[in-house]
Formats: C-alpha cells, structure tokens, sequence
C-alpha cells in the first residue's frame, strides 16, 4: 500500500476521460458470455458519510468503515477491474469532508468510478465534487457491458434554488429523515433524455447496468428510498432484457425484480439502516423486501457495515456482500425465477432472529 | 447470585463425579475452582491418575527433542506458571526464537480453539506440533517418540496401564492424549477478584482493584472481550481480534503477504512451520488459518487469569508491564500515541480517554486475578510487580 496507483490528480483526470470510452463491438459482447474467461469482477464501495469535526478532526468511525474497505478491497484475488463508489462520500458536502474522503479512497488500486449522492451534492450542487470525480453523470462500456452512472438525487428546482436562505440548510434539511421539509429525488428531465440518447446507441441484447444513489424504484418516500421518477427511467430501461440497477443510500441489503430490471442494493461503509428494531420508537414501514441482518453486535462498531465484489458474467448480477465482523452473503439473478435471490436467507425459516440483549 | 454460583459449582462437580464415577474406579474426581466451569473431557479421552501422571512424564521429557535439550515445560514451565517468563517469545532447541509468546497452560482447558491464531482445535491436535516445529523441538517426524515411548521400560509399563496398549499399538493419539489428561488438571481460579464477586467477599479486593473493576467493565470495555459471567469468569470470548499488536510494524507488507495467503492453500502443518518461522508473515494473525478479511492481524483473546505472573505481553511478548498493556489500548490501537492505526483494527478497539490513576486501578484489578498456586511469583522478588 505504499504505492498509490491513484491520487487525487488522477482522479480527476480518469474522470475527465471517462466520456471518451470507446463502444465495443457486438461480437465482443457475445464472446464475453460465451468464454467464462472474458468474465470480470468490479467492488462496489458505497455511503462512506466521512463527516468533518473541526480542524483535522473526523468522525472517526466513519473513517475507519471507509479505510477498511478500500484496504480489503485493495486485497482481492483475483483482481476486479474496476471500482465503483456508490455515492454520500461526505456527510454534509463540505471540501474537507470531499477531500479527506478523496484521499481515502485514492488508495485504491484499481480505477474508479464515482457515483453522486444527495450527502455530496446539496451543498454547492456538486461543484466540488466535480472537481474530484468528474460528471455527475456519464457512462462506458466494459468487456461487453454498458455501464451507466446517473445523478438520481436531484429534486424540483424551486425547491433547490428558491427555498433556503443558505446553502448549508439546503444541505441539512436534505440531510433529514422523514423531514417534511424534505423534497424526493429524481433524475430529471435533462439527465433522462441524456439517457435515452446514451442507450440509443447499444444494442438491445448489451447487459445494462445501471449506477444511482438512490433505488430506481420507490421503496418509502420518507427516507428517499425513492426515484420520484423511476417509471420513466424504468421505461428506457425497457426495451433491454438484461437490465441492472445497482443503488447505495440505503444502507442495507435489499433486491427486486421489475419486469426485465434486476435491482440490487449495496451496504454502506458507514452505518446500518435501519437501526436495531429494539430502538425504534413507532413503526418503521421500511420496505417488506428487507431482511433484517441479525441484530448488529454493538461491539463490533463495523458489524452489520460491509462492502461487495460483484461479477456480471450472465449478463446479470451476482453480488457478494462482504460484511465485516459476519457472515458474506450473496444476492444473485436466479435465471429460474427471473429475479435477483440471497443465496441463504430467502425463506423466512432460514433466516437468524433478532438476538434480544438485556 | 453467590449462592445461585455455589449452587451451580456444586451441582456441577456433583455431576462431574457422577460421570467420573460411570467411566470406572480409576477417574479422578474432578474439583472445580471458584470463578471457573468444569472443565469439559473429551468422550473419547476420560481423566484417570495414571494417565495425567503419564501425561506429566511426557510434558517434561526432553529426549522429544533433536537436542535432547526442549521438553513442552521449556517454555511452559511450572515454576513460572507454566510460561517462559520473561522471555518475549520462546525458544527452542539450540536457542532459536519463534515468534510469539508462549502462552500459559494454566486454564488453556477452557479454549475453544489453541494457539495464539486458533490453528489447533484441541488440547490432542495442539500437542502434536511443536514436537516437529523446526524452532522448538525439531524432530522431522513423530517417530523418534514413539521409539521412546515404545521401548521404554517406564514407558511401556504405564501406557500399557493407561491404554492397555503396547508396541506399535502406541500411536501419537495416545501420547497426545495423555499430556492432554495433564494439561486439563491445570486449572486455577480462587483469585482474589473470585472470592470478592463469585462469594461476596467484600473486603477481598483493595478499593483500587474495586474501581479497576468498574473500569473493566464500564469505560475501559475490556470486559467485551476478556469475558466475565454471572457464575463463572473465562476472562477470554474465545475470538479473534486484531488490537494493533504486531501488524503494525507490517502495514506496508500486508497487501502482498495477505495476497500469498489467500492464493496458496497452506496446510495448518505448513501454517504450524511458517508462522513461527516468518515474523512477518506470523502477524497476520488468523488470516493465516481462516483466510477471512475479518482475521488480518488477529489473535486469540488470552485469558487474563494470573496476568500478572505471566510477563510480557501481548503474542509477540513486545508489551512488557500490564501499564504497557493498558497505554496500547488507550491509545486506541497504537503503542506510540499519535502512530498510525492499522487499517484492519477491530472496531471494538478506540481510545479510552482513561486517566493515568484509572490505567493504574485497571492494573491493580489484574493483579486480583492471579490464584493461590501462583501468588507468590507476584511478589517483588519474583520480579512480577512493577
């Protein structure tokens, strides 16, 4: 680990340059899932929430959440050929917070690809990050595979623009949950259209994969588990039978199926939503695709966090949790059930209890 | 709750000699000192006198060895309660040094698994490796001892009595399991810290140790790890964690050590030889046996029962006063205040923010833990106290 392939300079110029990835041709795609070989693995990284004290003072268990997983990450045998950060790098956007988390994951050995989240962007719309990682949104293609980042965290503009006296209160007020002040995520007509052009050029049969922050698909309004406009990214999803959404902000492991597009959510490096049930004051309404972790050993301060290494060689996902201080598990497309599976937990009877403390 | 204890131990050992008594005249009924469990006998290895005193033979028989020189008690010596006190790691046959801390054979009986990494899952499987270690004992192959133990008058007359068994119908299962027998009659409790909390003995602990005490488990959470019960007090979860000892001299070796583990399929044979032999490769801890991420730079929760006589520290014997001990972890991981975190340190490990008097009442509780048998190597002669 002393040599850092990466470093913040690269960064940005790996992210300047991710517009100009070439389009491979159809016959590459075949032979990816025709030859076992061609197929590749990436890790997904996601929800870091590095959060600045004062001075050069951080939180410093989100900070080791993040240390940990590009460390394990960095350890991979065999290697995956890229990585992806799945957004909310910092807490409440600040530089610091963007440039220590930056500094963090330029440890990594392998490329990298940056995903927005509402922690990174409410501040000053994503300017800095900008200026770290590049586009908010852009795509590329890889071994037959046409990958897709979207900045899925925007809201109406009347409520960016014209609602706060300050930047920073934007920033908070996205920051809360079940905050009634609160505005849902959506990717925008621009940024749709931009997609549609994108996918215009790949061939239906491409496995899609698709990178947001938050799920393509409504799962609870109140936390933003919620695309106010995921049938409309859904629909230009549509016409590809192989296509995946991969989404952070969550901070738990969840998986669905709508018509031809797998959904597969990632952990976060940071904390675990949702909280221990013996905490919750009020029914919770969290999504009934959730299965709950077996209840996180407060001990272990990194337990029911984790990172995953995923591989697509189906054309579909198959992803490996990798949870500290526990079991991995793995979600993966099951071309029987035409949807995505834990490999262990799917029926209820498997599944470990809650452990009650006293 | 002191009588429910009592109540416990006595219906235990009850049971104990029940069980004893159905494996036949010869088993030892078994007693089981205060603040611990009985101890657990394998089904297939069932204590007898003949047998632990078979066991005691071997322990200390130094023909097991290349140069006639290293028997187990070497470094599990009874005089030091059954470490190598103060050596930081231990030595083998013509002086060569391992890699880690010999571990006291006091209490080893309640591990789930042995060694500092956990490679070995019992006391039997444990015995059979340092014999063939190329730093301890040396031997290519088990074969010279059961040569010995086959031709020996002494030998042959007490494992025929044990075993009812002769010649080459003696196997190393049967050496391993009568040290084994005698390993597991080594249990201490009866510690200062056992009368005051397991009988109610309040003035059986100083009020430094008492507040020792409530640091342990309150603000210094050691207790999350070296584990204390309603009825009994292992001081050890039995896991594995990496606490900043060791990997942090190998930080920058990790990614290309860690990557030789997880690509070569070492046997625990194998394991046995390199983590003793390789300093570097030994810091890896229990990656080196589980190969999980989890494991990188983690050992074994050690038992914190007769800390005191049992210097140095830590599985690299490099921590050398329990104050030592307890500056580590203050810091949070580090040794040196303001060194580096590893990136793998368990997320149990933070810093304390404990005082310099409440490190000093920490210490005075784990010079309560020390039991009878041993106190007197905590006196100042003995070089135990600081």
């Amino acid at each position: 680990m002393t040599e850092y392939r990466l470093n913040r300079r690269d960064f940005v110029k790996g992210a300047g340059l991710l517009g100009a990835a070439s389009t491979l041709p159809l016959s590459v795609v075949k032979l990816a899932f025709a030859a076992p070989k061609e197929s590749f693995t990436f890790a997904y990284i996601s929800d870091a929430h590095i959060q600045h004290i004062k001075g050069k003072e951080f939180v410093r268990n989100w900070d080791r959440g993040l240390i940990r997983a590009v460390a394990e990450t960095n350890l991979l045998t065999p290697k995956p050929d890229f990585v992806v950060f799945g957004g909310d790098l910092a807490q409440l956007g600040t530089k610091e917070e963007l440039d220590h988390g930056a500094e963090m994951l330029s440890r990594l050995s392998y490329k990298t690809h940056c995903v927005m989240g509402e922690h990174d962007y409410y501040l000053d719309l994503g300017e800095y990050w900008s200026k770290l990682f590049g586009a908010h949104y852009y795509s590329w293609d890889h071994k037959g595979v046409h990958f897709v980042v979207l900045n899925s965290v925007l809201t109406y503009d009347d409520w960016t623009h014209k609602r706060w006296p300050t930047a920073a209160q934007r920033m908070l007020e996205m920051a809360g949950l079940d905050n009634p002040n609160g505005s849902p995520f959506m990717v925008g007509e621009k940024q749709r259209e931009w997609l549609r052009q994108d996918l215009a050029k790949v061939d239906k049969q491409t496995p899609v994969v698709v990178f947001s922050h938050s799920p393509i698909q409504k799962i609870y309004k109140g936390w933003n588990f919620w695309t106010e406009d995921a049938e409309q990214v859904q629909a230009l999803l549509k016409p590809f039978p192989k296509a995946n959404v991969i989404y952070g902000h969550v901070h738990q492991i969840q998986y669905n199926q709508i018509d031809n597009i797998a959904f597969n959510s990632v952990m976060a490096t940071a904390w675990p939503w949702p909280y221990p049930q013996s905490y919750a004051h009020a029914d919770q309404h969290l999504p009934v695709l959730t299965v709950p972790m077996n209840r996180a050993d407060p001990f272990f301060e990194r337990d029911a966090t984790g990172w995953q290494f995923i591989d697509v060689a189906t054309g579909r996902v198959a992803m490996e949790y990798n949870l500290y201080n526990n079991t991995n598990r793995v979600v993966a497309f099951n071309p029987a059930t035409g949807r995505p599976e834990d490999r262990v937990y799917q029926a209820a009877a498997n599944r470990i209890p809650p452990q009650i403390h006293y | 709750m002191q009588r429910t204890a009592t109540q416990w131990i006595l219906v235990a050992t009850v049971l104990l000699g029940m069980s004893a008594l159905a494996q036949g005249a010869e088993t030892v009924p078994a007693t089981t000192p205060l603040g611990l469990p009985a101890v657990q006998f394998p089904p297939d290895n069932p204590q007898t006198p003949a047998k632990i005193a078979l066991g005691k033979t071997l322990f200390n028989d130094k023909r097991f060895s290349t140069t006639g020189e290293v028997s187990c008690a070497n470094c599990h010596d009874a005089t030091k309660a059954f470490t190598d006190s103060p050596l930081r790691v231990s030595e083998g046959i013509n002086k060569q040094t391992g890699t880690r801390n010999a571990p006291t054979v006091v209490n080893a009986a309640y591990f789930e698994s042995q060694f500092w990494d956990g490679r070995s899952p019992s006391l039997e499987d444990q015995a059979l490796h340092p014999f063939v270690n190329p730093v301890e004992m040396g031997l290519k192959d088990h074969e010279p001892i059961l040569k010995i133990v086959r031709s020996d008058p002494d030998y042959a007359a007490a494992f025929k009595q044990v075993f009812g068994k002769s010649g080459d119908a003696i196997t190393m299962k049967e050496v391993t399991q009568a040290i084994a027998a005698f390993e597991r009659t080594q249990v201490a409790g009866n510690s200062p810290f056992d009368r005051f909390y397991f009988r109610g003995e309040a003035d059986a602990l100083t009020p430094a140790q008492k507040r020792g005490f409530d640091l342990f488990v309150n603000q210094g959470r050691c207790v999350s790890c070296h584990v204390v019960e309603q009825t009994q007090a292992l001081f050890t979860d039995n896991r594995f964690h990496n606490v900043g000892v060791g990997i942090n001299a190998i930080q920058k070796d990790v990614p290309a050590l860690a990557t030789d583990v997880l690509k070569t399929r070492a046997t625990m044979e194998q394991v046995d030889v390199k983590v003793l032999s390789d300093k570097r490769s030994s810091e890896l801890g229990r990656l080196m046996v589980s190969r999980r991420f989890d494991d990188i730079g983690a050992f074994k929760t050690p038992t914190l029962r007769n800390i005191a006589v049992t210097a140095p520290y830590m599985h690299d014997g490099s921590l050398t006063t329990l104050h030592d001990v307890m500056h580590h972890y203050n810091n949070g991981g580090v040794t040196k205040e303001g060194d580096p975190v590893n990136d793998f340190l368990s997320g149990g490990i933070r810093p304390l923010q404990l005082t310099d008097q409440q490190v000093d009442d920490l210490v005075a509780f784990m010079e309560a833990l020390t039991s009878p048998e041993y106190a007197d190597l905590a006196k100042p002669a003995a070089g135990g106290k600081p």
